[in-house]
């Protein structure tokens, strides 16, 4: 098999895997509020057909193996064979984990396999264990014995199930044109399902016009007749009452007599007229289609826009274009060099214009132009690479379903702001760190139900996952109502384990960042998830990785908020470049608030560390000419103090000169330049000069660990 | 056995826009499919005057062995359950249309 095939195959099944999970999430919200909703369940089951199915194709016989348990599995749910209980759920989601395994092990070796009897085995214990079996007699229903013939055992499953409920069942006859039915019948569908469920929907053809077709949709809902046909602004509309429990349907109607309103009788003058006009309506795109097609040899494919609702077919149901992410940086590389060449041709310009060359105008307006359309590409370039936080979201579900059953714990997950986009590749570095502090708060944070209880909070905790966009950066909040961290036992810990002396004089958050010290725990006892010590420093250092931050607050009885602050891309950045002792430097642009001239006076020095006073606060400086220990010569003229802010942060760097603004590309130092503090990268200026890149959260942990705190 | 054309459809709707307009020889339908089944499918087409006659095939999966015989009830001429080798498909395409 080729690597690409082997590509398709990944891609696709991750996609698969990705929407399985998120739906089995939905799933098990609903079933504990007591809702199970038949269309996600169906959903559900016909997407573990089809990773079988692709499997299958693909040849790995044991992944199609397990996902076909799985899918039965889920064929005996859907069909009310087993009940949906929360070990059920469970397996699902192992199940689920194990086909994912499997998947993922042949990324790297596509002979990979394991042995997947012991999923197999908790399957066929499950399907063992079937639930209360007691139908209604369909003998008691007003209903005609022909449309009880066309229902697939799974609609007479879903029948049953609205009669247990003691829904009203109705019978729906409408007749809709040839033209237009499909669309005003997912109309009326989507009208039905607002208020109950569609059981079946019967085919029909209307002998006195061929151009009509009749439908007898039998569907279960909440509402009485009136409302029903209150709710069905439909022309040709009858509505049958099948099933009216406590004869509370048949008080309020007579049931209506069971004649198609068109098909039965002759049109009137206003319905053929309707009928023949919406007939001259030229048929969507489908005609055309079929006329090109037939040209060809190859088998046929009928598509139509909207046809959304298809199954048992190989399309993709959407029509999106995976694309390698080493791909998209290539572009952005591509862009970025675009960027700088076209501030050498502005430059180039001003040289044509201070020469009084006659072109200079029309050449300044070229570049212009190219300036548009560069910056409207860098956006577009970028665009693409954004993701929803909500597959990451989505993914610590699972980790969060799984871990609260292990300790024994009862936890809800609560998302908010799913749609936030980041950077693929931020997004994908940000899954450990974000797995990490969760299991801290499921681990060290939420309370046993019974000592939750205990303290009247509710049985279940929650865990909230709240993303939100902030200018350049989005904010991803980690909330629990736990217990919270008292700051006085890290104090203790702290000065037990040498970190701080009793003496010190620290705030709540300097304690708050004993927490990310390296080997940093107050927890007595190891526990598979948290507990090691390790951890939260390793979540600090791969969050500064991306060039972001971490913040915490905590109080006592309440429960822990982290924050992580990070750049929405890493790719292409805006820096203002500077200039200390004859060298430039690059400040990424998103974190400067501001830039002012340092005039005499302004400088305070307190306990031997410079600050200003910047409306009424203090600022601490940084010099970098001294961080780096530059030598050079001394600039006479005047400085610069950039203010540089990060999450709630500020200070001031000083600078001898403000050069300008430019895009620029951050490249890596590489590994063996790693240890070196406060820089981020290096960047091409475009004009053969390469500059380094200034990390700024790095150089603000830096100069809040010299004040003496613990700089989080 | 290769001259026939295939017309592909993704779900019950299509099928219902499509028989009037094409001249269709023989249907082959799987059954679990969502806004119309294919017991709806086998229904409307033998209620129809104009392709009462017309072949029709099930496609099922094994468990599904009750909606099977309802399809053949319903005048569904002969079914085909899933997993199945190509051959067989065509040795029972070439059957009912000869």
């Amino acid at each position: 098999m080729s690597d690409q095939a082997i590509d398709d195959f990944l891609a696709e099944s991750e996609e698969l895997l990705d929407k399985l999970n998120q739906d089995l999430a939905e799933l098990g919200d609903g079933a504990a509020s007591g809702q199970v909703n038949p269309d996600l369940l169906n959903g559900i089951f016909r997407d573990a057909h089809s990773i079988k199915g692709l499997s299958g194709m693909f040849g790995f016989d044991d992944v199609a193996e397990l996902s076909h348990h799985l899918e039965n599995l889920l064929d005996h749910l859907r069909m009310g064979k087993v009940d949906l209980s929360e070990d059920l759920l469970t397996c699902l989601f192992d199940t689920l984990a194990g086909v994912a395994g499997l998947i993922r092990g042949k990324a790297d070796d596509p002979e990979f396999t394991q042995d997947v009897s012991a999923y197999l085995s908790r399957i066929e214990q499950l399907l063992t264990s079937s639930p209360d079996a007691s139908d209604y007699p369909f003998s008691e229903l007003n209903i005609d014995p022909a449309l009880l013939d066309v229902l697939t055992e799974y609609e007479e499953h879903r029948l049953h199930e609205n009669l247990k409920q003691g829904k009203y069942l109705y019978l729906i006859k409408v007749a809709f044109s040839l033209m237009t039915f499909d669309t005003e019948l997912v109309d009326l569908t989507e009208m039905l399902k607002g208020c109950g469920e569609v059981i079946s929907t019967l085919p029909g053809v209307d002998n006195d016009n061929p151009e009509m077709l009749t439908f007898q949709i039998l569907c279960g809902a909440d509402v009485k007749t009136a409302e029903l046909k209150s709710l069905l602004n439909f022309e040709n509309l009858a509505i049958d009452v099948v099933f009216g429990c406590a004869g509370a349907g048949a008080e309020e109607s007579e049931p209506e007599p069971k004649t198609f309103p068109v098909a039965a009788s002759k049109f009137d003058g206003e319905q053929s007229l309707r009928a023949s006009s919406s007939a001259e309506v030229p048929a969507p795109i489908i005609e055309k289609t079929v006329a090109d097609l037939k040209l060809q040899g190859e088998p046929r494919k009928l598509t139509e826009a909207g046809a959304g609702n298809d199954d048992g077919s190989a399309r993709s149901f959407t029509s999106t274009v995976r694309v390698d992410i080493s791909k998209l940086d290539y572009l952005m590389t591509i862009v970025g060099e675009l960027a700088l060449a076209k501030g050498l041709i502005a430059q180039l310009c001003n040289e044509v214009l201070t020469a009084g060359l006659p072109v200079a105008r029309d050449l300044e307006k070229a570049v212009h132009a190219l300036e548009r359309r560069l910056n409207d590409l860098q956006a577009g370039v970028m665009d693409v690479r954004m993701v929803p936080v909500r597959q990451l979201f989505d993914k610590m579900n699972r980790i969060i379903r799984r871990m609260a059953q292990e300790l024994g714990k009862k936890v809800k997950l609560n998302i908010q702001g799913g749609d936030t986009e980041l950077d693929k590749l931020i997004v994908e570095d940000l899954a450990d760190p974000l797995m990490h502090i969760i299991r801290n708060a499921l681990d060290h944070g939420i309370e046993p139900p019974s000592e939750r209880l205990k303290i009247g909070k509710p049985e279940s905790g929650t865990i909230s996952l709240i993303a939100s966009q902030k200018g350049n950066h989005v904010v991803i909040e980690v909330r629990d109502d736990g217990k919270g961290i008292d700051p006085e036992v890290l104090r203790t810990k702290g000065i037990e384990m040498g970190l701080i002396s009793a003496d010190m004089h620290l705030n709540r958050q300097d304690l708050f960042g004993l927490l990310f010290h390296p080997g940093f725990s107050t927890r007595e006892e190891v526990s598979e998830y948290s507990g090691r010590g390790v951890g939260m420093d390793v979540v600090k250092s791969n969050i500064s990785a991306l060039s972001g931050m971490i913040d915490m607050s905590s109080e006592v009885g309440k429960g822990t908020v982290m924050s992580l602050t990070l750049p929405i891309t890493l790719a292409i950045i805006k820096a203002l470049v500077v200039r200390v002792k004859g060298i430039d430097y690059a400040i990424p642009l998103n974190s400067v608030l501001e830039t002012l001239m340092l005039e005499p006076g302004m400088l305070q020095t307190i306990e031997g560390r410079e600050v200003m006073e910047l409306r009424q606060q203090t600022l601490s400086l940084l010099r970098i000419d001294r961080l780096f220990s530059l030598q050079g010569r001394e600039d006479t003229g005047n400085q610069f103090v950039v203010v540089v802010g990060f999450a709630d942060k500020r200070m001031g760097i000083v600078v001898d000169e403000l050069r300008g603004q430019q895009d620029v590309v951050i490249k890596s130092l590489g590994k063996a330049l790693d240890f070196v503090k406060g820089i981020a990268g290096a960047a091409d200026l475009g004009n053969q000069k390469t500059i380094l890149v200034l990390d700024v959260s790095d150089l603000m942990g830096e100069i809040l660990q010299r004040e003496g705190g613990l700089g989080v | 056995m290769d001259d026939f054309e295939l017309i592909e459809v993704a779900n019950g709707f299509e099928a219902l826009r499509i028989l009037p307009r094409e001249k269709v020889d023989l249907v082959l339908t799987d059954i679990n499919m969502p806004d119309i089944n294919g017991l709806e499918l086998v229904s409307f087409v033998r209620n129809n005057p104009l392709y009462k006659d017309t072949p029709l095939i099930i496609i099922s999966t094994e468990g599904s062995k009750r909606d099977r015989e309802k399809g053949l009830a319903l005048g569904a001429n002969a079914y085909l359950v899933k997993p199945f080798r190509p051959e067989e498909l065509q040795q029972l395409v070439a059957e009912l249309l000869n």
